[in-house]
């Protein structure tokens, strides 16, 4: 399999995996029943959006790896997901914020993949679009409520969208090498998923009552597998049971 | 958000096929109507359960009190006869 399409697949997979865990990592202490059970479902079609993924690689690997390989045994620098997606929980405010980024995204980026003419790709987008219609809805609502409901709610908000925003611009940016697989078709168009990105973002934020930073500085890396200090906490508690127990089946 | 304040309580019902009437399938609690539809779904409709949801605060349901059931409900126990069980159902007629 070419490494740049391989790439592709693993950005889309490490997106949802890691995300997915911070999400599990939440399971039970959601701040009431519904919330908690919410979350963990989101949680669950990540997981399943990570594993169609990691099954398909495992695939076209011609039998050498099998999908938990592909999930399980690699190393930091080979995970490719963005920064955004391994951001600790934080507060509820933090954790919802850092969704309605990623939802906003996946939304788009399935919108526009579902059109790819890679088959799995668009297969998989046309899936994946119903459950993150459905993710985008809910925390977008969360984030007007959060916006527009006790001034310590507003200010649990401000501060998410503050100190998350700078991992924003990673998910949008493109490797020189990847630029004739959009020309293609293959790939999504990022520039044009970025600006709808934008406009939803803004949407939202104007009606929670929320500001954007200003002259924002953006960092990024884990897709070149460079991660921050939260990715080997991450992958200790993704790995142990794999590491310790290597031949377990469940 | 105190660990009290867990918003309304609201009763669900979901409809499993087209056409069949919405069953009574629990309650859930949410602070307004989107967040009670999208409670529900999460809580109840996860597994195939169904096509439809419709969710009502439950304080607005009316009930009849206990007081009042003897009232209500006791005067139809001896009037059998309200049953059609004394008409021949006609062969062919499974079910009625």
């Amino acid at each position: 399999m070419e490494a740049g399409i391989q790439n592709y697949y693993l950005e889309i997979a490490d997106n949802a995996f890691i995300l997915s865990h911070r999400l599990s990592e939440n399971c039970s202490k959601g701040p009431y029943l519904e919330e908690d059970l919410a979350c963990t479902n989101v949680a669950l079609d990540l997981i399943g959006l990570a594993e169609a993924v990691y099954v398909e690689l495992s695939k076209r690997s011609s039998g050498t790896l099998s999908s938990d390989d592909i999930a399980y045994r690699r190393d930091e620098s080979d995970y490719l997901n963005c920064l955004l997606t391994e951001q600790p929980n934080g507060d509820f405010a933090q954790l919802m914020t850092r969704q309605f980024f990623m939802d906003a995204y996946y939304y788009y980026l399935f919108t526009d993949l579902t059109d790819s003419s890679d088959t799995f790709l668009s297969a998989l987008s046309a899936k994946s679009l119903k459950e993150v219609t459905y993710h985008l809805k809910r925390s977008s609502e969360w984030m007007i409520r959060f916006g527009n409901g006790t001034e310590v709610s507003k200010e649990k908000a401000q501060q998410a969208v503050n100190s998350l925003w700078k991992y924003t611009n990673e998910l949008f940016e493109v490797s020189d090498n990847s630029r004739e697989m959009v020309e293609s078709g293959v790939f999504a168009n990022n520039q044009k998923i970025q600006s709808l990105w934008k406009q939803k973002v803004d949407e939202i934020l104007f009606l929670s009552n929320l500001k954007k930073p200003e002259n924002p500085v953006f960092i990024s890396g884990g897709k070149a597998g460079r991660h921050g200090e939260n990715m080997g906490f991450i992958l200790t508690e993704i790995q142990f049971l794999p590491n310790r127990y290597p031949e377990a089946k469940w | 958000m105190s660990s009290e304040d867990q918003g309304q309580l609201w009763e669900v019902f979901i409809q499993s096929k087209p056409g069949q009437p919405h069953k009574h399938a629990g309650s859930i609690h949410a602070y307004d109507k989107e967040m009670a539809l999208e409670n529900a779904r999460d809580v109840y409709t996860r597994r195939n359960e169904g096509i439809n949801l419709w969710l009502l605060p439950s304080i607005e349901i009316i009930s009849v009190s206990d007081s009042e059931s003897p009232s209500y409900f006791e005067p139809a126990n001896d009037k059998i006869y309200r049953h059609p069980t004394f008409y021949n159902l006609p062969e062919g007629v499974k079910q009625m």
